[in-house]
């Protein structure tokens, strides 16, 4: 161990990792998010519920079925992106023509119900979610010691966002996305069926949330506020990335989350302030967000 | 093999609403395959609102149109598109966000017939040139009339709608378009054309409808042009 600034490395490494892993839900949630949005122009408060659902439903298919990590982290997308599907149909298509207001007000109200029914299925108290075997455990790099599952997470998200940002950047069906985005009539006009693309749009945006929910239930326990605590900061790195852009989402959410990790080393008393400190001076100088293509 | 005698494109009392508006009051015209089909008209007459309710993309209409022999009227626009009709918007629409290959490749395949992408720079030198360019909407106003159009005939469709595909556009490329429609009805595609300015569709076109208050007013073919020029004036307001 060594020391910098007079800290002691493995202090502030550790931070650091604290800082990317926080990050590394950041900027799942908000890529999510920046899809959702982008494509269907609605604010979706309910991200935070269903990046909560996803959690859940890990925690009963292990207590009931016994089905463990790993599948979860394919059934649970699948299961809530099929709710979302379901939420969309319903709901959200009936609101693509009227201002984002009546988009975030559904959306939230949902969060609301969501979070409520779990609450009076389960309690408030956190459930714990057992640690799969395989990534127990960790690695002394010499300056700081790194658990495997926190590497996992950071890899993993690394992974999809990446993943995602290819795939809408840089492949066919990410044209058709960005090309809807800009005017889904004519898209439609070209013989591609745009409505099926957006309902499926919302159903990955949720599963991504769901995904991360999965990832989240090792490290902080499993309860139905576990979601609006997190949506709040999720927000605040959308507005200061941009909403829509899908790589200002990726970056803030890396960059925000090591920042607040940072901050606790050196200011601990601003940690939980500095990510709505930085939004606030972001909205003043570029109201549009760092990577923001819109006002 | 298709019927001859019957049109490619039957449109049979059209109307259409937009919202409270009614604006299309029962259009009766048709297409036949190979042909170049111009419909005139003042601004406001109802043409692009035409276009519109062919594609699918009024979806207040009734009426008949029938396309190769199936009624398109109920479908939605997709669906319309697969059948085998393509729409070059009177704004263009070229996309910001996508650049100019991914504008170019942007409309799917929907069947086999369209050109290959050689064929499409043959008529386009212009656009090969500019492939690199990383926005569509970066081109000038001619390239951009040049990739709406040399985006639909990959695709396989049979007929062409081409909404004021020269408005706004410098003379030399007025021509250039021009030759490429000649081109297009040489190599078989059918094509139906809205413009207000007739001079170049004389250049083109076999047959001219005439549009006025969401009707079709009046019609004649290419030979009866000169003898029709007269009431044209009147009818275009020219």
């Amino acid at each position: 161990m060594f020391e910098i600034f007079g800290i002691p490395s493995g202090a502030l490494f550790g931070q650091l990792l604290i800082g990317l892993i926080n990050g590394s839900f950041y900027a799942l949630l908000s890529l999510g998010l920046a899809v959702i949005f982008g494509m269907l122009n609605i604010i979706n408060f309910s991200h935070g519920a269903q990046y909560m659902l996803g959690a859940f439903v890990a925690y009963l298919i292990l207590q009931y079925s016994g089905i463990g990590y790993w599948p979860a982290l394919i059934i649970a997308p699948l299961v809530v992106g099929l709710l979302g599907v379901i939420i969309e149909r319903v709901f959200l298509q009936w609101l693509y023509k009227l201002d984002h207001l009546y988009g975030l007000l559904l959306t939230f109200g949902l969060a609301l119900i969501i979070e409520g029914i779990v609450r009076n299925k389960f309690g408030s108290a956190g459930l714990p979610y057992t640690m799969p075997e395989s990534l127990r455990g960790g690695q002394n790099l010499g300056f700081m010691f790194l658990p495997n599952y926190r590497a996992w997470v950071i890899v993993a998200s690394l992974a999809i966002c990446i993943s995602t940002w290819f795939v809408i950047e840089r492949t066919r069906l990410g044209a058709y996305l960005r090309a809807a985005t800009e005017n889904p009539t004519l898209v439609r006009a070209f013989g591609i069926n745009v409505p099926v693309m957006i309902t499926l749009t919302y159903g990955f945006g949720v599963a991504l949330a769901a995904f991360a929910g999965v990832m989240a239930a090792p490290i902080y326990n499993v309860s139905p506020q576990m979601g609006s605590e997190l949506i709040i900061v999720v927000f605040a790195v959308v507005v200061i990335g941009g909403m829509g852009s899908i790589l200002g989402a990726i970056v803030t959410g890396f960059g925000l989350g090591v920042v607040e990790g940072l901050t606790k080393v050196f200011f601990p008393e601003a940690s939980n302030t500095v990510i709505f400190v930085i939004m606030a001076i972001v909205l003043l100088v570029r109201p549009a967000g760092l990577f923001g293509r819109r006002a | 093999m298709l019927d001859v005698t019957t049109p490619l494109l039957a449109v049979k009392d059209l109307q259409a609403w937009y919202g409270e508006s009614h604006i299309l009051h029962g259009v009766d015209f048709d297409v036949r395959e190979g042909e170049v089909v111009t419909l005139l008209g003042r601004n406001g007459a109802g043409k692009t609102t035409t276009m519109k309710s062919i594609m699918g993309i009024v979806t207040q209409r009734t009426g008949s149109v029938r396309f190769e022999g199936q009624e398109l009227i109920g479908k939605m626009s997709n669906q319309i598109a697969r059948a085998g009709i393509a729409l070059c918007p009177e704004e263009r629409g070229i996309f910001a966000s996508l650049s100019v290959e991914e504008n170019l490749l942007l409309p799917p395949v929907i069947r086999p017939g369209g050109l290959s992408l050689e064929k499409i720079f043959e008529l386009f030198p212009n656009l090969k040139e500019r492939l690199g360019s990383s926005q569509g909407t970066k081109l000038s106003g001619g390239e951009q009339q040049m990739l709406a159009i040399g985006r639909i005939l990959r695709t396989g469709a049979r007929l062409l709608l081409l909404d004021e595909p020269t408005e706004g556009l410098a003379p030399v490329i007025i021509q250039q378009i021009g030759k490429t429609i000649r081109s297009l009805k040489q190599q078989g595609f059918t094509i139906l054309l809205v413009e207000q300015n007739f001079r170049f569709a004389s250049t083109v076109a076999d047959r001219y409808y005439v549009m006025e208050h969401g009707r079709i007013i009046d019609q004649f073919s290419n030979a009866e042009l000169d003898a029709n020029v007269e009431k044209l004036h009147e009818y275009l307001g020219v």
